[in-house]
Formats: C-alpha cells, structure tokens, sequence
C-alpha cells in the first residue's frame, strides 16, 4: 500500500489539446478517492496517467516516494480494473487471475522449464501463486467459477474476477476507471457496496473513476469532481454537496441538479426578481451580481406573506413513486422542487404557486459556469 | 414458393454442385483402384467408367509409390520428406512472421506506420511472375540454388495478404484487453503471444491451412530451385512420373500417386474447418 501524489500533473496531446491541467492531489495510503465528472473531463486521462497507460507531459506522479513519470505501467506496483472487463477470453479464470502472477514468476518460466524441468524454487512460486488466486477467490466469492472460461460467465461474474486478478498482485494502488458502468441497475448498487466493503477490508490506496456521481458519493472518502481537465473540488462527499466549491460542482453533484436563479446582493439582502430576503452571512460580489443556487429538495411551496416569495408557473411534475419533482417556470428559468409523494395530486400542471427557500439553504457563487462560492 | 419449396431447391442445387466437384476425384479413385485395361479405357471413354472398381487392385498404388524416382521407395520417400520439411517451415515461419508484423501495424505507435502498411499493401499488386527472375538471380548469387532455402527463408519475411488479413483482425481486439496485458507485465512480445495469437486462431487456422495448401501443391517453386532428384518435392516428384507412366496403360499409377499427394491437404481441411468457422473474441469484454 501507498500514497499516491499528484505534483501538478497535466496532459497535452500532440497538436496541442490539453486533456489534464495541473492537478494537486494527495491519495493517503489506505484512502478511497473518486474522480467524477462529466464525460471528457479528463478524469479517465488522469487515472490512465497514474497506470502508465498516457504519457505525463507535465508535472510529477509519486507512487510511495518514487517518481514513476518514467517507469512502465507493469513496473509502477498498480493493478488496474477496466470498464470492459478486459478479461482474456482463451483463459480459464483461474489463468486469467494467476495471469499478473505468472509474468512475475523469478523461478520456472516456460523456458526454464522446458531446459531443466521445475525446480523446488519453480513449485513453491506455483504453490504461491495457487494459493494467492484461492485466497482473492474466496474473497470475492468466485470459488466455484474458477475453472469456467470469461464467455460463460455474467457481467457481474465477469467483474469480480477483473477485481480479482487486480487483487491477487497486492499492489500499492487499485484502479478503477468506471467498472460498474457495464452493469445493469441493481448489480450495480450491489457490487458497489462490495467494493466499499472491499476496501474496508483490504485498506488499500484506491483511485476510483466514475461519471455516476451517486457511485461517486457512496463509495469515496473523498471526492475529487474534474471539468475541463481540472480540478474543481477536492474534498469529503458530504462537503461537496453541502458547500461546493463553484457552480459548477453544485449543478453536477446532486440529482436532480441544483436550481439556478439570477440574483443581486445590496445591503446584505438578496434580491430575486420583486423578492427580497435578508441573508444570515455577508456576501461580498464586485459588481452586486450573483448566482443563487438552491437544491430541489430544499425548495419549498410558500403561503402568502412569506419572505422572498417568488411566484411560478408549474409546468409538469414527474411522479417518482416515493416522491415527486415538480418542475416550475419562473421568468424563463426552470426549477425543480422535490416534494413528498403525498403532494402528488396538490400540483397540476397550469397553475400558479409560490415559492421560497431558507437563508440558510441558499448557496451564492459569482456569475459565470464556474463561479467561485461566495458565501 | 413456399419455405419447404426453396429450401428443397437450395439442397437441390448444392448437391448438384457437389457432385459437380467431386466428379474428377470419384473418378481418379476409380481409376486408381482399375486393372490397367479397365483403367485405360475408363481414361477415354466416359461410358467406361464404373461406379466403383469390381476387383479393386490396392497393389497399384504402392506400386505407384515403388516407382517414383530412379531407386525404389526412395524417391518417393525422399519427395514425401522434402514436401513434409518445407510445407512445415513455411507455415510455421508465415504464421509467426504475419501475425507479429500484423500486431505491429495493428497495435504499436511508430513513426511512418500508415506509410509502411500501404506500400506493404501495394506488394499485393504485384504479380510473383514479376519478382520472379529477379529473385532467382538474388538467390543464384547467394548460393541457394537446389537448396530449399529459396522456398522456406522468403516465408519468414510475411506475406502481404496474410499481413493485412492478421493486421485487421487484431486491430479489432478491444485495446483494455492489451492494456490489462501491459500493466499484468507483458512487454510487446508477450502480447503478442499470449493475448493476441490465442485470440487469433480463426486467422491463424486460415494462414496455416492456405499456406499449407499453397506450399504442398507448389509446383513453380521446386521447379526453379531444386534441381537434385534426392532434393524434389512431391509436386516435382509427381511431374517427373507423369513423364514416365503418362501412357494410358499406366493411368492407375499416376491417378493413385496423385490421390496420395492429396490426402494431407483433405485431411488438414477437415480438421482446420471448425477454426474457420468459430470466432474466439466471446467473452472478453462487454460485448
């Protein structure tokens, strides 16, 4: 096990399109970060650069306390898990999980073998090595599967023994770039908890890749949410749906996304179309613009006389089974607001409402589609 | 037409075919198994065929086999062996040499890679009867005239078609599969002999089989470079006997010498034929 550290790691392509700028990270040893974020936002790039598989064009990538810009993916102490599987489909699963094991072998390769016979050095590694696959077998419950062949196996089958042949090296760092995205609905919540479980177990480093940012909260210990090839915020899931760091993170961490509403700030009010409602923190905006960001969830249906109440038009409301969004117009703008099943027949679609939201449930970033967090 | 009516027709058709081209061979079995009178008129008068031999003589074919060259059994042993050393050689230096240059163009990143792959590809064009003197007189100088090395070194230099077919075929490999391979530690080399040739073996079979086929019949090629009896192979061989016991009283010979020549490559198709049809990429990733 390891810390793995980012030194300002970035990725330009040939011809010049920057993929990865600048990370600063740190993975303690034993930690679980996920990377998340929107498709192409470098994420994979950044967990490939980490496994060998993209060349570092910029900065420096410790695994322990050695730089591995230079050294080969197979050399780094990392184990990899694929998307895909990428299990070796003309191999039973106990050669596919012994297959790391065997190209490291010091005693008995083919070659050996075939001029000295095998040594009691070349028996013991084969001992080693079956026991190794029987012990990441049995824990990832796949004793049964290990003389069957990748093609008769299921997704999920198929992704244990990727884990497993991962398991089996005892690597300093585990990667994931996106394994459970192959999976239907259920096994995926099912594998991820075995996965948390997993972790929990081994203590291992892992670095875990995933658009799926419900995968992304349930599994790390930290979060780090990438756009545009950077990072936008580094920190525990809770932090990051709680007080993200730019408009960014707070519109793609959450579901549905966080509402947006043009607001300005004068005298320590905030200011919504005609509302007005008196902030509880000071709030400092250069030119007195701000975005207001509210999640659906704290979005409430107002009376009249409330503070800040804001009239909008309901324009249709999608029925969840144990709750509902309502989906509101509000001077062009559209919110959500998730309510309660029980409030299903309270909104049609047409009719007018009021809404309003707490001080405190108010996020306030600069304008623009990465504002900074003001308050 | 009716599902049933069509399907009758299409069998119809198909056996017909068959019948069409497995005439010649039904009729060379016949005439081997003949009496030399039976065999001769058979040869020129259709009506003289039968459907199989009444008195088969199974003497004629290790008569036929006695026979080939100046000394007894040895001639035919001595073809028998070359064709056998040759047809090895060249199938196993295509395959390796193909699938390895067909890995390279598929799946390393060098400099001028697209480049090399189309001239390679405008190798294809050429006709072998072009390269055909200029070869010889390369080899004359190298002192490999009546030496099977002008047959077999050539084959560890690819095959353009072979290349492309091997190249196609890894290049549709899913990279994570290479990539896992990598970080398992495999260098270059190692997936190329245990990722890729595994999971090429449809392509592998058909090099292998075409190669084989190609290399066993080759006739050509002996003829330019192998001068020596003792050196001939079986296509040589059998030309040489054709010469000798062409006349229509030897016709059973020369029909049971040709039918031994072909038993490997009958043999060699009805084992190869299930790689031809089955893939192997099932299973290996998300499909």
């Amino acid at each position: 096990m390891a810390r793995v550290t980012f030194d300002g790691l970035g990725k330009v392509y040939p011809g010049g399109v920057r993929a990865v700028a600048g990370v600063e990270l740190v993975v303690e040893d034993g930690e679980f970060v996920v990377l998340v974020g929107p498709s192409g936002c470098g994420k994979s790039t950044t967990l490939r650069m980490v496994a060998g598989l993209e060349e570092i064009t910029e900065g420096a990538l410790f695994i322990g306390e050695r730089v591995v810009n230079e050294v080969p993916g197979k050399d780094r102490d990392i184990a990899m898990v694929f998307q895909n599987y990428a299990l070796y489909p003309h191999l039973t699963v106990r050669q596919n999980m012994a297959f790391p094991l065997e190209r490291r072998r010091a005693h008995g390769g083919w070659l050996s073998r075939l001029v000295s016979g095998s040594g009691p050095e070349a028996r013991e590694e084969d001992r080693q090595i079956e026991a190794e696959v029987t012990r990441a077998a049995e824990v990832l419950g796949i004793t049964d599967l290990l003389d069957r062949k990748p093609g008769a196996l299921s997704g999920g089958q198929r992704q244990r023994v990727a884990v497993g042949r991962a398991l089996v090296r005892r690597p300093a760092a585990f990667l994931f770039d996106e394994p459970l995205s192959n999976l239907d609905a259920k096994l995926r919540v099912e594998m991820r908890s075995e996965l948390k479980a997993l972790h929990e177990r081994l203590g291992a480093t892992m670095l875990y890749v995933t658009h799926d940012q419900e995968e992304a909260m349930t599994l790390g210990d930290r979060l780090v949410v990438m756009d545009g090839g950077e990072v936008q915020q580094c920190a525990s899931p809770r932090e990051v749906y709680e007080a993200p760091a730019n408009r960014f993170v707070a519109g793609f961490v959450g579901t549905p996304s966080m509402n947006f509403l043009e607001a300005t700030i004068a005298d320590g009010s905030l200011c919504v179309g005609e509302s007005v409602l008196a902030l509880d923190v000071e709030v400092h905006s250069v030119d007195g613009r701000v975005m207001l960001g509210i999640r659906p969830d704290r979005l409430r249906m107002g009376e009249a006389g409330e503070s800040c109440l804001l009239r909008a038009e309901v324009i249709g409301v999608e029925d969840l089974g144990d709750r509902c969004d309502v989906r509101l117009g509000l001077d062009g703008v559209e919110l959500v607001a998730r309510r309660p099943a029980s409030e299903l027949a309270r909104w049609a679609a047409g009719s007018s409402v009021h809404v309003t939201f707490h001080p405190s449930d108010v996020h306030l970033f600069e304008p623009g589609p990465h504002g900074r967090r003001l308050n | 037409m009716s599902g049933r009516g069509t399907k009758l027709l299409t069998l119809a058709l198909l056996a017909g075919g068959a019948a069409l081209m497995l005439f010649p061979l039904w009729w060379m079995l016949v005439v081997s198994l003949e009496t030399p009178s039976n065999a001769g008129a058979a040869t020129v008068e259709v009506g003289a065929i039968s459907a199989y031999p009444s008195d088969p003589q199974w003497g004629n074919w290790t008569a036929a086999m006695r026979a080939v060259g100046t000394v007894e059994w040895e001639g035919f042993l001595d073809a028998l062996a070359n064709s056998i050393l040759i047809t090895f050689l060249t199938v196993t230096a295509t395959v390796i040499s193909c699938s390895l240059v067909g890995y390279a163009l598929a799946r390393v990143r060098f400099r001028g890679r697209g480049p090399l792959f189309a001239v390679m590809l405008g190798t294809m064009m050429l006709p072998p009867q072009v390269t055909m003197i200029p070869m010889f007189l390369v080899f004359r100088e190298l002192g490999w005239v009546d030496t099977i090395l002008p047959l077999v070194v050539p084959a560890f230099f690819g095959n353009a078609f072979f290349i492309f077919m091997f190249r196609q075929f890894m290049a549709q490999v899913p990279e994570a599969l290479v990539e896992a391979a990598r970080l398992d530690g495999c260098a270059h080399l190692g997936v190329w002999w245990r990722v890729m040739l595994p999971m090429c073996r449809p392509v592998t079979a058909i090099t292998a089989v075409f190669t084989f086929i190609f290399v066993w019949n080759d006739f050509l090629g002996p003829l330019i470079y192998l001068h020596s009896e003792e050196k001939a192979t079986l296509a040589i061989a059998l030309n040489s006997f054709r010469n000798q016991y062409g006349g229509l009283e030897d016709v059973q010979y020369l029909m049971a010498l040709s039918l031994i020549t072909m038993i490997p490559c009958i043999l060699l198709f009805l084992v190869a034929q299930r790689q031809f049809i089955e893939g192997l990429g099932s299973g290996a990733v998300k499909g």
